[in-house]
């Protein structure tokens, strides 16, 4: 119950944030950080992939609604739900943990949190411009593009969770 | 059924990743022109040529349609030339004079249709009784008069030109006093002929022959043309006198009608003079 509430808070404040702060926050004309995608990397591991896959549906959908892009951030969410899976399956093994772990820097540990943030949004950022590109000839330009939105999004997330960090010690 | 079931769970994760991005994907090239057009032209190389054949065809039985559909539109579009549209405005030259009361004023008008082959011959002119113009009035050209005004419409006027077996215009020899009317022969559409002039003058070729004032219809002094020839009439005691017209009616364009502010008072003691003698 407590992390319904969390999770539902977080999903209104990350878009609230991206779609009336970030957006506008064009570092040299490049890149934009898209921080949003915190909502979908930090929902916890118990999640089943049906309601994984729809929230990240509906969070890619909301950020459209506003972007009017429908359909562009809902398709690299999805995929971003896909190499969620697929990367915790691989790399988390729920017995070595106590009671019941969460995709967080507390959590986790500062080492594999890192890892897991930069591939997912290295993987989300890659779909997500080329797929308002859409053509495979400017990929190289775009993958510029990428990993500078990346490095901004990576930097904005972990100092999110730097913040919350603190929060979840003291529970 | 339930071997179905079981791989379907088993491989939820690409089931479940195909239905939502495929969805946004469709999303995606339907909501988003760019993504749209590039989509569409990448994929309908093939389709689109086939498309293109069946087009041709069906654009060539479709033709009588599209034939007469542009024929519609012609005249549609013809009828907005500028060409077509009546000059309202009312152009009158006025005098202002503060000592002499204005007697004649003149309205321009563009000749819109004339004859000159027939025996008796009329011009057309774009202005009417909107203009003031009314039936009997003088008409002149830049270069000498032209005619009488015939009908009147609201925006058309018509001219009984000098060129008509029934036009009598009083003129006489610049220079004298004698006057007499005009007559056309019909003949020639560049010479008319002043009947009735005394014998005991010696005309010269090129005198100029001009209105004479008389009645109520042309101001004294408007050049008519000049003489071409004297010669006797029958009896020996009147002059017919060949008159080559200054007004080219081959090239005439502008007219100008002259409207007499007096005529009316004119004409209503002249009549009064009528019924009085009737008595």
């Amino acid at each position: 119950m407590n992390k319904l509430i969390s999770n539902t808070l977080r999903f209104f404040i990350l878009i609230f944030v991206q779609v009336f702060m970030l957006k506008n926050t064009i570092t040299y004309g490049l890149n934009v950080p898209y921080l949003y995608i915190l909502f979908i990397l930090l929902l916890p591991f118990e999640t089943p992939n049906w309601l994984l896959f729809l929230l990240a549906f509906i969070m890619g959908i909301s950020i459209d609604l506003f972007n009017d892009t429908l359909g562009l951030h809902a398709s690299a969410c999805t995929v971003l739900a896909l190499f969620r899976i697929l990367l915790i399956s691989i790399t988390v093994q729920k017995d070595n943990y106590d009671h019941d772990p969460e995709p967080s820097l507390g959590l986790m540990g500062f080492r594999w949190f890192f890892f897991y943030v930069l591939i997912l949004t290295f993987i989300h950022h890659f779909f997500l411009l080329n797929f308002e590109v859409f053509k495979i000839s400017e990929t190289p330009s775009t993958l510029i593009r990428v990993i500078l939105s990346s490095i901004f999004t990576v930097i904005l997330i972990f100092v999110s969770e730097l913040l919350f960090f603190k929060k979840k010690q003291r529970k | 059924m339930l071997n179905l079931w079981r791989f379907l769970s088993r491989y939820n994760i690409v089931f479940l990743f195909l239905i939502y991005f495929v969805l946004s994907i469709i999303l995606l090239v339907q909501n988003n022109d760019f993504q749209r057009s590039s989509t569409y032209n990448s994929s309908n190389q093939l389709i689109g040529t086939i498309y293109e054949r069946v087009n041709a065809i069906d654009k060539f039985l479709s033709l009588t349609e599209v034939n007469d559909s542009l024929a519609r539109e012609n005249v549609l579009l013809r009828n907005q030339l500028k060409a077509n549209f009546l000059e309202d405005s009312i152009t009158t030259k006025q005098i202002t004079d503060t000592i002499h009361k204005v007697k004649y004023e003149y309205i321009v008008g563009e000749v819109v249709n004339k004859s000159i082959t027939s025996r008796n011959n009329y011009l057309t002119i774009n202005k009417g009784s909107k203009q003031g113009i009314k039936k009997g009035m003088g008409v002149i050209g830049p270069n000498g008069v032209v005619g009488i005004v015939w009908n009147v419409s609201e925006n058309f006027t018509t001219i009984q030109s000098i060129l008509h077996s029934d036009t009598r215009i009083t003129a006489s020899i610049e220079g004298t006093p004698y006057f007499g009317p005009l007559i056309w022969t019909g003949e020639n559409p560049r010479i008319v002929t002043l009947t009735d002039i005394p014998n005991q003058f010696n005309l010269k070729k090129n005198q100029k022959v001009i209105t004479s004032g008389l009645g109520v219809i042309f101001p004294k002094g408007i050049l008519i043309g000049t003489v071409e020839q004297a010669g006797l009439k029958g009896t020996g005691s009147f002059l017919d006198v060949s008159v080559k017209l200054a007004t080219n009616f081959y090239a005439i364009q502008y007219v100008y009608v002259i409207k007499n502010n007096y005529q009316k008072e004119q004409e209503d003691l002249e009549l009064l003079n009528k019924k009085s003698t009737n008595e």
